[in-house]
């Protein structure tokens, strides 16, 4: 029978560990090709439309039952107000914000809404590792704060900066995020609130493949008014809602440098080796750490060995 | 009074046109046909109803403006005119009649997925309220706030946590907590 020494135990594991991790990537591979719910629902938001009336804001914080805003609604000053040089976003008191934007290419203000994004393979619900979250078949990103440890890791994974923490109760974890109203409207075919209560129709609401006609009508039958581009249709692998600009995306906040492929896609083949090292790894290092004493201990017995045969010996000479 | 007139003239156009057989279209309606003024009330809840001058408003737009095909005069936009050259003038000139009250219904939901129908982006009648009325106010520099055209109800105040339901803190304008 061969002698297993340790050089071919530490080959062994290696090559299981490269099989392992072959077989786990083909395997991930399949995960991009995900084609989306084609019932879900979807909301497109066209910037040349809104007036900053800021109805969407007051809708929401109603709706979702969110605290006292600090300023009223139609105060428009909120408007100037940055915040480590940033404009204002989304908190733990509120789920979606306007903002204005004064780009030099035109001569009036454009006011761009910001809420979660509902993607169609979203970033946070990869990275939660309780799956606290949930892409429901109408298009929402809902989720469970049962079961959220709160360990944030969504808030950085968001490629949109959306979900908040509710450190006003860091015993009971709680993100707060827009959920699409889901489990007021969305689910029972209504509208979000802020849909519902925008007067300027800045917000179209239908089947994300059904609004995304209209916004592509839009750009086609009134040519110069829009940029020809609609941001969310392929941004991160598609985003429930989606936006139409008449000047660039840059210049109104929005983050061009967003890859056009799932966010999973960048990092499934470092997620593909987490189960692989906490499966495989124990294993391994066990076994090299017993092999690494094993010779200790062989010493050891043989040592005692020697001191018992030498005890042995001086009683025998004591005898004689 | 209205009706009336509406009548006579559409009775006169028929008996010319089945006389004449030429297309009943040739009248078209003016500002004299419009009622003076208009109280759109059907959605008022946060703001109180709106009185619309609309003898007024004939002074800085005309028809097809605000009822584009509808009456008779020959539509502006170039993108309706590639199907509403020669459109009559409508049964139903009024809003509503075209601009569904209740947009976010099943049934119209169900028809922006209808391929045979061209008007998949038609606002409900609350939007196109608002987007023709802004629209050309931004553009002659009428009045654009909220209040300027209805005043905010009660209940308004309370879902803009304004007025009697503004915030404890007071003015606590341009403050960030």
């Amino acid at each position: 029978m061969k002698k297993l020494n340790r050089r071919s135990f530490i080959k062994g594991g290696l090559a299981t560990t490269a099989a392992a991790a072959v077989l786990k990537e083909t395997k991930s591979e399949a995960s991009g090709d995900f084609d989306n719910y084609p019932e879900g629902m979807g909301v497109i938001v066209d910037l040349t439309r809104c007036v900053g009336c800021r109805s969407c804001e007051a809708a929401c914080n109603k709706e979702q039952g969110l605290p006292e805003p600090a300023v009223p609604f139609d105060d428009f000053s909120v408007f100037d107000i940055i915040h480590h040089g940033e404009k204002r976003r989304t908190d733990e008191t509120a789920y979606t914000i306007v903002n204005r934007y004064d780009p030099p290419e035109i001569d009036h203000p454009l006011f761009r809404k910001i809420q979660c994004n509902h993607c169609n393979e979203p970033a946070c619900l990869t990275s939660c590792f309780v799956n606290a979250y949930t892409k429901t078949p109408e298009g929402a990103v809902i989720y469970n704060a049962s079961v959220c440890v709160g360990c944030r890791t969504c808030m950085i994974a968001c490629p949109f900066y959306i979900p908040t923490f509710k450190y006003s109760s860091a015993f009971t974890p709680r993100i707060m995020k827009c959920i699409f109203c889901y489990d007021t409207r969305l689910k029972n075919g209504k509208p979000p609130a802020c849909v519902e209560a925008c007067p300027q129709e800045a917000l179209t609401f239908g089947k994300r493949r059904d609004v995304l006609k209209i916004g592509k009508q839009r750009i086609r039958e009134t040519p110069g008014k829009y940029v020809d581009h609609i941001y969310g249709e392929h941004e991160v692998g598609g985003t429930a809602w989606m936006y139409l600009s008449s000047v660039p995306f840059d210049k109104v906040g929005f983050d061009t440098h967003v890859p056009k492929e799932p966010i999973i896609n960048s990092v499934k083949e470092f997620l593909a080796m987490v189960p692989m090292v906490l499966t495989i790894w124990p294993g391994l290092f066990v076994g090299f750490h017993l092999l690494a004493t094993r010779k200790d201990k062989i010493q050891e017995l043989e040592k005692e060995k020697e001191l018992r045969k030498l005890k042995e010996n001086d009683e025998k000479e004591e005898q004689v | 009074m209205q009706t009336r007139k509406k009548f006579m003239r559409t009775a006169l156009a028929l008996t010319t046109g089945t006389i004449l057989f030429a297309p009943i279209h040739l009248s078209a309606m003016d500002a004299s046909d419009a009622p003076e003024s208009v109280t759109i009330d059907s959605m008022a809840k946060l703001y109180a109803p709106v009185e619309f001058d609309h003898l007024m408003h004939t002074e800085y737009a005309s028809c097809e403006e605000c009822h584009h095909h509808t009456t008779g005069v020959q539509v502006a936009d170039p993108n309706c005119l590639r199907c509403h050259a020669n459109t009559p003038e409508a049964d139903e000139v009024s809003c509503v009649g075209c601009h569904a009250a209740d947009r976010f219904d099943d049934k119209y939901l169900a028809t922006l997925d209808d391929p045979t129908i061209y008007h998949i982006d038609k606002p409900g009648l609350k939007g196109a309220y608002h987007l023709n009325c802004i629209g050309c106010h931004v553009i002659i520099d009428g009045p654009t706030g909220c209040q300027d055209c209805h005043a905010m109800t009660e209940a308004g105040e309370k879902r803009f946590n304004t007025g009697k339901h503004a915030p404890a803190g007071g003015n606590t304008s341009g403050a960030h907590h």
